[in-house]
């Protein structure tokens, strides 16, 4: 085969050729190695440096450093808090205006401005949003520094992220099945509920999983409006301190670092947690709608 | 071949997609539960008028329709439900569409949208539809295994179960085994035989011997137009027009 291919090459340029290949090959195999190779240290760093002081007291304590107790609990409430909320808020919000993009709007002066402000929307630092939610949901809604209000803001945040990824995965299904389901006498809704979304699941899904990721990591946006107090919330009016912001102080105030590695690795692994539960849901929901 | 009555008719039918006319005047009568082929070179709107007949083309931006489709006597874009007309005139693609879905929640897909939920009811429905459509036999152990799995002959078949399915009366078939192998299309040829006998086929072919082998009407359309609509055998053996003999016989096309 090899022969019947590089038939009309000559035997030196084909050398070359096949060098030039090995060349590339090698090339790709490095930078995939590298890429690799960071991500694995900085886990295997950051779990290793926390891992010695992660014990079962640390995960289900208070923290009080007066009364020496440092554990994280609140914090991971507060979290898990903060990223349930957030995603019962923006999803839905998410997943209709990208149905509403890709199947209602006519392209047209709206279209493209909306399509411009989601784009600069996710380019905004996360500060910015933090102060927006500041002034708008803690001040002016009187909600006060409250896991709502942190919500509220970090649902704004990835809400282009939700958009922008469910649009892509709508528009990725085939307008054949849409044509299919229409010639039967479905309503476009019909359509879009029973053969669209279910075809887009997994795409709405990884746009949730990048949502978490997001929510979990940020740290300013939390800060201005959450707040820091680190309590076991008992309400979303409550205020809480999320993980990231309690790594942030820990860090910044130089108060413990073995606390802070032992913090990031149970952010870590929670993010790792979330990821795979959602990525099974998602098989699990493809295969239930759409049938293995 | 006299006595059989009129199904759909359209009236000075002109369709434009913006400003390019697409159909021009067309006048046709297609006769019920008989076998009618569109044939023409590609581009000259046979396909656009098939989609006239469901208002498929009321999902492509910028097209305007005037003159009247009348499907049993009611005008087909102003006195029909849309949901109504397409559960009536069902239509069969060129490429296989089956839903990512198993092969028996393909051929369900419509009796549910139309509210039928009785297990049973569906199951009987499913049954029929895949046995008129021929793949009953090939389909009976994996009616829960997805629909893409089967081969493209298959998919074809079970499309047309699906469009079996919702009852229509009239069932439009835009060039249905042009993605096909020979065996695959001499298959669905056999069923549209034997499907003539419940229900008024359109079809749309590119293949001229196809339309000669399953039709019993045929017409020619040329650059929007329908140029000679008369039976099949006539238009074969002895076209009225220099243009369609031209065609059918090769010199262009």
């Amino acid at each position: 085969m090899d022969t019947e291919k590089s038939k009309g090459i000559p035997k030196k340029r084909r050398g070359i050729l096949r060098i030039k290949d090995r060349i590339l090959q090698c090339l790709i195999w490095a930078f995939s190695f590298i890429t690799m190779g960071v991500l694995v240290w900085i886990l295997i760093y950051i779990i290793s440096n926390g891992i010695s002081h992660i014990n079962w007291e640390f995960i289900s304590t208070i923290y009080k450093p007066v009364n020496n107790q440092h554990g994280i609990f609140p914090m991971i409430l507060s979290t898990l808090y903060i990223v349930l909320i957030t995603i019962v808020i923006a999803t839905p919000i998410g997943i209709c205006s990208a149905i509403y993009l890709v199947e209602y709007s006519r392209p047209g002066k709206v279209l493209s401005l909306i399509r411009f402000a989601t784009e600069t929307l996710s380019g905004i630092p996360s500060i910015i949003y933090g102060l927006f939610g500041y002034i708008f949901f803690v001040i002016a809604l009187h909600l006060k520094w409250s896991l709502l209000s942190g919500a509220l803001t970090l649902s704004i945040m990835v809400l282009p992220t939700i958009i922008r990824t469910t649009e892509e995965s709508l528009k990725s299904v085939p307008i054949a099945y849409k044509e299919g389901s229409l010639a039967l006498g479905a309503t476009k809704l019909t359509t879009i509920a029973k053969v669209i979304l279910p075809c887009a699941i997994s795409g709405i899904l990884t746009a949730v999983i990048l949502s978490i990721g997001r929510i979990v990591g940020e740290t300013a946006a939390v800060y201005l409006t959450a707040g820091y107090v680190t309590r076991i919330p008992t309400s979303i009016m409550d205020s809480g301190r999320t993980l990231s912001v309690h790594l942030y102080q820990l860090a910044k105030e130089g108060i413990s670092f073995e606390q802070s590695f032992a913090t990031a690795a149970v952010l870590v692994v929670i993010v790792a947690i979330i990821n795979l539960f959602a990525t099974t849901l998602a098989k699990g929901i493809k295969k239930f709608t759409i049938g293995g | 071949m006299n006595s059989s009555e009129l199904k759909i008719y359209t009236h000075n039918l002109e369709l434009f997609y913006g400003d390019a006319q697409a159909l021009k005047n067309i006048n046709i009568n297609i006769d019920e539960k008989k076998v009618t082929a569109l044939i023409g070179p590609s581009g000259c709107g046979k396909s656009t008028f098939l989609k006239t007949l469901n208002r498929m083309n009321d999902l492509i931006p910028n097209v305007k329709i005037t003159g009247d489709v009348y499907f049993d006597g009611l005008n087909v874009y102003k006195e029909y439900d849309i949901v109504e007309l397409r559960k009536k005139v069902g239509m069969v693609f060129q490429k296989p569409n089956p839903f990512p879905m198993s092969v028996y929640d393909n051929v369900a897909y419509g009796p549910r949208i139309h509210g039928i939920k009785s297990k049973s009811k569906l199951d009987e429905i499913v049954e029929k539809s895949l046995v008129n459509s021929a793949l009953w036999d090939e389909v009976k152990d994996r009616l829960k295994k997805n629909a893409l799995g089967l081969s493209g002959g298959q998919q074809q078949r079970l499309c047309i179960a699906r469009v079996l399915a919702v009852e229509p009366e009239v069932v439009l078939m835009d060039e249905p085994t042009s993605a096909l192998d020979p065996i695959s299309t001499l298959k669905i040829e056999d069923l549209m035989d034997q499907l003539k006998e419940k229900y008024t086929i359109v079809i749309v072919t590119h293949n001229m011997q196809q339309a000669g082998r399953i039709s019993d009407k045929t017409a020619f359309f040329l650059h929007g137009e329908i140029v000679e609509y008369d039976f099949t055998e006539k238009i074969f053996s002895n076209p009225t027009d220099k243009r369609t003999e031209d065609y059918i016989t090769g010199r262009f096309g």
